[in-house]
């Protein structure tokens, strides 16, 4: 597979959004947004074409846009899965047990943390703190977070992806969003004025 | 217990519509207009005499930072920058602002930019947020349509826009010039300071840079007045607070309280206790992962604020505490930590790329008592090395959780050591000499 990487049509519009953000001459405050935008449209990844395209649009030397790219975790520089898996393993969520659903996760599918799935279809990486610590344990797959996860939460979720539904993210156990399970012990009588 | 009505957050949870509408039945965008008319000057006194202090860690005096920058406008153009790179583990509260109430952040936005003279703000947002982030995005859209913000923002004559930024996954990127760096399209590494960001921040321009909370609170306090807010909380640590609390509670939850709040009944009354109740309490991380854990001891009738936490040599931090009972393996506990500090270390200062993988290294044998007893003087003057060594605070809040763990547990590391070489029956204190 030769690499090659081209913004589509539709692509180069919104990179041209987003550069429009910054004032003139400090195009290069694209970069992360670019990067993020060029890999979405390669599979999840920055290849050195994708590296080079970001460059050349945004008039930066390529060694600073893979310095950036280097830098920040969320730039994959390899090929991912379908579903990126990212395991909070950070010690709020490991406190509530993260340990098991990232076992749960190996055992179901598999591999090990770092490797991806034989289909293409997950990749599981560890990560630092999700910042969702409440809902912990936490994995975000792709965008969406999935909370207070268990090992048989866990493996509902990437049963339902394999089978090529969206289960629904945020919390698997019918919370609301960050209130206590249970219900909202304030903001239950709530009535605005218009004064 | 905080009233509801006496809360900044309506939406905390999202249990209403976060739209333009909704946040207007809210109270958000009232009386904007006249608000902008009273004059910068007025703002910033009014954020002065509210006592509100930044809500992202340090807890410097918000009015006070928005003073600093000039007076007047200069060749160069002012900005704001909004700081919601929110990764301190124990701390997701910009969270749930940014999805569930994001206009209290756009309308602070734009008073806190006129005050200091800012045309535009860069709302910087840690790249996980995603979705956050497409609802902030929704809530700045909505609002340049109704003209709240953009050339004539409520009508006030002042031009102002509002641009949201992701990061790309770097806690460092949550140090305010490492976020300036990086949203100059950098990687994240912190700026020697000064000159400070008031006089050479983003694009070499003044900058301030506040948290999300920060920020969003101000349209409130504006409203309500400095007297309603301060009305809350002991001297020195006034209003409310966005608090966030995991781990070994019954119900873990976000909850905005009243500051100076005792930390029990932060526990008890909204997480629904320690697991196994109030006697299983083992330590509270009170501040995010940066600030020295509190035994049970202190727990018991500690107040959550600046000044409080600070007399027990830890701090408020972010106002994320992670509650840890007795089940739980304490040095496992801060060797993750040391983990996670070891792996966000942006690598220019040797003290720390070097001292946060020792400082992790030596904890993970302490785990398993794999270590020499005075391994643990070791491990502290590490931490010393570290700490006060560095460009930020990352050094900081690498040695301060390890520092906080061998002041109150160095028996149970000593006890694993003797174990593992098979010396037993021996009281750990006495071992160690």
């Amino acid at each position: 597979m030769s690499d090659t990487f081209e913004f589509s049509p539709e692509n180069l519009a919104t990179a041209q959004q987003i550069v429009a953000k910054y004032p003139e001459g400090r195009q290069a405050s694209a970069v992360l947004p670019l990067l993020d935008l060029a890999q979405r449209q390669n599979s999840g990844w920055a290849s050195d074409a994708v590296m080079d395209a970001v460059a050349r649009f945004l008039d930066m030397p390529r060694i600073r846009v893979v310095e950036v790219a280097s830098f920040y975790t969320m730039i994959s520089m390899k090929p991912v899965g379908k579903y990126l898996l990212q395991f909070c393993t950070t010690t709020p969520c490991w406190l509530r047990d993260s340990d098991a659903v990232l076992a749960a996760t190996e055992e179901h599918l598999g591999v090990r943390l770092g490797q991806t799935t034989d289909d293409g279809m997950f990749s599981l990486l560890e990560v630092e703190c999700l910042g969702a610590c409440v809902n912990a344990p936490i994995v975000q797959i792709n965008d969406d977070m999935y909370e207070d996860l268990t090992a048989d939460s866990i493996v509902s979720v990437l049963k339902a992806l394999k089978a090529g539904e969206t289960p629904p993210y945020g919390t698997q156990i019918g919370r609301q969003t960050s209130a206590p399970d249970g219900g909202a012990k304030v903001l239950n009588d709530m009535t605005f004025s218009e004064d | 217990m905080l009233q509801d009505k006496d809360r900044i957050f309506t939406n905390l949870y999202g249990l209403h519509d976060p739209s333009l509408d909704g946040a207007r039945i809210r109270g958000d965008w009232r009386d904007t207009k006249e608000i902008l008319a009273k004059g910068r000057d007025w703002i910033i006194e009014e954020m002065k005499s509210s006592g509100l202090r930044g809500r992202g860690g340090p807890g410097f005096p918000t009015g006070l930072k928005w003073s600093f920058m000039p007076k007047e406008i200069g060749d160069r153009p002012h900005y704001l920058v909004v700081n919601g790179d929110e990764s301190e583990p124990g701390t997701c509260k910009d969270r749930d602002i940014l999805r569930h109430d994001p206009h209290k952040l756009v309308e602070g936005c734009l008073l806190a930019g006129f005050a200091m003279n800012a045309h535009a703000a860069y709302i910087y947002i840690r790249g996980e947020f995603v979705n956050e982030a497409a609802a902030l995005q929704r809530a700045i859209d909505e609002a340049y349509s109704a003209g709240l913000v953009g050339p004539d923002a409520c009508g006030s004559g002042w031009a102002f826009d509002v641009y949201v930024h992701r990061g790309a996954g770097a806690y460092i990127c949550g140090e305010e010039t490492a976020l300036l760096e990086s949203l100059e399209g950098k990687k994240g590494q912190p700026r020697l300071k000064p000159p400070f960001p008031a006089m050479s921040g983003l694009y070499g321009c003044p900058t301030t840079v506040n948290n999300v909370e920060t920020i969003a609170v101000a349209p409130t306090i504006l409203r309500r007045g400095a007297d309603w807010f301060s009305s809350f909380g002991r001297e020195n640590n006034r209003g409310t607070k966005v608090f966030c609390i995991s781990g070994h509670v019954n119900n873990p939850c976000n909850v905005e309280e009243e500051m100076s709040i005792p930390l029990k009944e932060l526990i008890e009354k909204h997480a629904g206790g320690v697991r196994g109740g109030w006697d299983n309490l083992l330590a509270v991380i009170p501040g995010g992962s940066s600030t020295p854990m509190l035994p049970k001891h202190i727990c018991d009738d500690v107040l959550m604020d600046f000044d409080s936490l600070k007399e027990q040599q830890t701090g408020l931090g972010t106002a994320g505490l992670i509650v840890m009972d007795k089940s739980t393996d304490i040095v496992k506990a801060i060797a993750r930590l040391a983990y996670f500090y070891k792996h966000e270390s942006c690598g220019q200062c040797t003290p720390c790329r070097e001292g946060t993988g020792w400082m992790w290294r030596i904890l993970e044998r302490m785990v398993t008592g794999d270590a020499e007893i005075d391994e643990i003087d070791l491990l502290l003057d590490v931490s010393k090395q570290i700490e006060g060594h560095t460009i930020c605070a990352l050094g900081d809040g690498a040695a301060w959780p390890v520092q906080g763990l061998i002041r109150l547990f160095r028996g149970e590391i000593e006890h694993r050591i003797l174990k593992r070489k098979g010396v037993t029956g021996q009281p750990a204190a006495a071992a160690a000499e």
